[in-house]
């Protein structure tokens, strides 16, 4: 018999807005991508130095589970993110660096995230998790994947916890839902539901 | 302090995304790994890349940049000898 799950909190970060289960928990004056996340960093008095060396999509997803994260004592979480438009924002940047073959000076640090799951090893060290994780690059936000793979790990006890969702930067534009699925919660896990909340805050 | 070596500190500031670190609070002879600045594997790269470009000094060993990088004044001291820029 399926085991049921339950969505234990989840978080928008959009327009320059920070949500927590539909709350707002910061919001910023900044436009551009960059300043807002980092006035959300220094909100959020996040001790972590490194965050300011990551390429833009693992800052985005850094703020996401760190606000879902930083209270929870459990180790064994799984990650399962997804997004659309995969690295391109370091891809971008890593190109721009190699297009003039005589100013040929790539960036060492641009370069290695041009993956898009470095994000979860960015999660993985803050968190000090050893867990299962995947990255997946979808056309659209796609519920039932992520669903399906949380409800296994869970079932096969593989992770107590699995940190979901989509985290997508590109050309400037950014929205990120992640949300923790648990064996206990508020929120069924279920692809309605999972939908539902994450277009609240379209 | 020369010149060469607020160059230094401001580059690696800037490059290395040091945020909240004055150049004040870099020492010349502050060791740049380990517990001084606390650089990494990936800022080691960047500063050999940072030599090329601004300096015009290749590292034909990447091993090289042990000691030229132990310091500012080991970095100060090595552009001076080398650089074609």
């Amino acid at each position: 018999m399926q085991k049921e799950f339950y969505i234990q909190s989840y978080c928008h970060i959009t327009r320059n807005e920070v949500l927590v289960n539909g709350k707002s928990v910061f919001k910023s004056d900044e436009i551009e991508f960059t300043s807002f996340i980092k006035a959300a960093y220094k909100n959020f008095d996040i001790d972590h130095s490194k965050f300011f060396k990551m390429d833009n999509l693992s800052k985005l997803a850094f703020i996401a589970s760190d606000v879902l994260l930083k209270n929870e004592p459990e180790k064994n979480i799984a990650l399962i993110l997804s997004n659309n438009a995969s690295s391109l924002d370091s891809d971008r940047k890593h190109q721009s660096s190699i297009a003039d073959p005589e100013n040929f000076y790539p960036s060492p640090a641009v370069f290695v995230y041009t993956l898009p799951n470095i994000c979860l090893g960015e999660i993985s060290i803050k968190h000090q998790l050893y867990s299962e994780n995947s990255f997946f690059v979808f056309e659209n936000f796609n519920a039932d994947v992520l669903s399906t793979y949380a409800n296994s790990l869970l079932a096969d006890d593989k992770a107590e916890k699995a940190l979901c969702g989509w985290v997508n930067i590109d050309e400037g534009k950014y929205d990120a839902f992640l949300y923790v699925v648990a064996k206990k919660g508020t929120f069924v896990h279920s692809i309605p539901e999972i939908n539902l909340l994450y277009k609240t805050n379209e | 302090m020369s010149n060469l070596k607020i160059e230094l500190k401001e580059k690696i500031i800037e490059q290395l995304n040091l945020e909240d670190i004055a150049i004040e609070e870099i020492a010349d002879t502050d060791p740049l790994f380990g517990e001084g600045l606390g650089l990494d594997s990936i800022d080691a790269l960047e500063l050999i890349v940072m030599l090329d470009k601004d300096y015009g000094i290749k590292l034909a060993d990447p091993k090289q940049g042990r000691t030229i990088f132990e310091s500012i004044d080991s970095m100060a001291a090595y552009i001076e000898e080398n650089r074609s820029r």
